[in-house]
């Protein structure tokens, strides 16, 4: 076993994992962090997607060892508190999701985006999460969210 | 398996030397990690070199020339602007790898070493005139890049060695490059045929050229008959159709579901007219 430091969310976490385990099975399993879900389990859906040092990842393509010393965020840490997102509020609103699979993902890789880029064209929008699939609402919707979401806040900026 | 976190290229190597069943090295793990979950390869020693000081950094040296980092990401190299205006080509030719999620962990020196024919920074890296420099048992040295694959999955380099960064050449004055990949969707697939090209101009008259195609053969190929066709013309359309013959001409590729060896051949002269007219633009912009 290796043991791992990391930061989730801002949390300090102290980890015993095997050498092979995913950084996406040490959060839900080990941390109870179930928020990042497997799709694919190879990188293709984006189920999985949680920041490392700020950038959107696969979490099912990193290992856990390789957290060592990182900062990860996850959809847990999106809400403050009781009060949603812009983003997650939108998704409500335009009922940019059915099963709800992909949005953990896409609300992880889609805040990612609006932090880099705050008036995102819906090409941009559309390329950037290329790596996110959903089987439910067929895009349109989720892209919509995201577009509304972005000009909300920078409205309030 | 084992992990290991060395801190020096020495030791990495060492490590691996000393291995006696399955190494791999772990620079973003986006070849590493499908492999070992599908379990096609599940290493004993995993050697990660991103403990190591300076596998981020991207350098420029006095006379021009770049030194990249093994574990510079996708992402990474893709906000260098002093690179890109240098090196658009393969700047564009990593940046065409998977997704957002994809690029912040993926590397020239993963795509490189997984020795995939389809890798989609090796024809750009091989037209720049890259090479690879390696950490050995028995000391470092500088290859080629075109010297490193030598089969599907397969590479060049010996036992105990690492590849510690990837070297592009000065570009020099009015140099442009340039990558381009044929795939049936926009985002997300694997190279049907890929094709790279890097030329230096002197006024309109092209001096000095590379072209490399992905893809068609077991392992990406340096076309150096159409780079020879490029020498000495201005991109007239006789000098593009010689590119596109001697092109053609270098395809060995296999028929499978992505295109049929008629389909890439003729693709493959495509690209590389498309590659070459990009970076004769850019080389004289
Ligand atoms: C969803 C998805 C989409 C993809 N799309 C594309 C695509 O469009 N085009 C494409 O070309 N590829 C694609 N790939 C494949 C992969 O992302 C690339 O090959 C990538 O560049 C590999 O880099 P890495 O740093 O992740 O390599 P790793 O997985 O870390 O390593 C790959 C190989 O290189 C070896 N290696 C790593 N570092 C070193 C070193 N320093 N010295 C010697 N050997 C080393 C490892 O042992 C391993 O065999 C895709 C992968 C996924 C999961
Ligand atoms: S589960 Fe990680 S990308 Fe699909
Ligand atoms: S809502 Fe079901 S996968 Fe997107």
């Amino acid at each position: 076993m290796i043991h791992v430091s990391t930061t989730v969310n801002g949390d300090a976490h102290e980890l015993l994992c095997d050498p092979r385990e995913t950084l996406l099975d040490a959060l839900r399993d080990r941390l109870e962090l179930t928020g990042a879900k497997e799709g694919c389990g190879t990188g293709d859906c984006g189920a999985c997607t949680v920041l490392l040092d700020e950038r959107p990842v696969c979490s099912c393509l990193v290992l856990a060892a390789e957290a060592e010393g990182q900062e990860v965020r996850t959809v847990e840490g999106i809400a403050d508190g009781e009060d949603l997102h812009p983003l997650q509020r939108k998704f409500i609103e335009h009922a940019a999701l059915q099963c709800g699979i992909c949005t953990p993902g896409i609300l992880v890789a889609a805040k990612a985006l609006l932090e880099r880029n705050p008036d995102p064209s819906e090409t941009e929008v559309r390329y950037w999460l290329a790596g996110n699939l959903c089987r439910c609402t067929g895009y349109d919707k989720i892209i919509r969210a995201v577009l509304d979401a972005a000009s909300e806040m920078r409205e309030a900026t | 398996m084992r992990y290991h976190t060395p801190s020096s290229f020495e030791d990495a190597s060492a490590i691996a030397a000393a291995a006696t069943g399955v190494t791999r090295f772990l620079a973003g793990g986006t070849d590493v990690l499908v492999q070992l979950r599908s379990d096609l390869v599940t290493p004993d020693d995993l050697i990660d070199i991103k403990h190591i000081a300076g596998v981020k950094d991207i350098a420029r040296h006095s006379d021009g020339s770049w030194r990249i980092g093994a574990a510079v990401s996708g992402a990474e190299l893709a906000e260098h602007e002093a690179l890109i205006a240098e090196w658009p080509g393969v700047v564009e030719a990593l940046e065409l790898i998977g997704s957002t999620q994809i690029q912040a962990r993926c590397t020239l020196v993963g795509n490189l070493c997984n020795g995939s024919p389809a890798a989609d920074s090796v024809p750009a890296m091989i037209a720049a005139g890259a090479t690879a420099s390696v950490v050995g048992p028995e000391g470092t040295r500088e290859l080629p890049v075109e010297d490193v694959p030598t089969g599907p999955g397969m590479t060049s380099l010996g036992p105990g060695e690492v590849v510690s960064a990837v070297n592009l050449p000065p570009r020099g004055e009015c140099g442009g490059d340039a990558y381009l990949r044929f795939i049936p969707r926009t985002e997300m697939d694997i190279a049907v045929v890929g094709a790279g090209v890097s030329l230096s101009r002197e006024g309109d008259t092209i001096i000095a050229a590379r072209v490399a195609l992905g893809a068609v053969a077991p392992t990406v190929v340096l076309v150096e008959e159409a780079g020879a066709a490029l020498v000495g013309s201005t991109l007239d359309d006789t000098a593009l159709a010689a590119l596109a013959g001697a092109a053609e001409a270098a395809c060995r590729p296999i028929s499978d579901k992505r295109g049929t060896v008629e389909f890439r051949t003729q693709v493959a002269g495509v690209l590389a007219r498309r590659a070459a007219k990009i970076a004769y633009d850019r080389a004289g912009a």
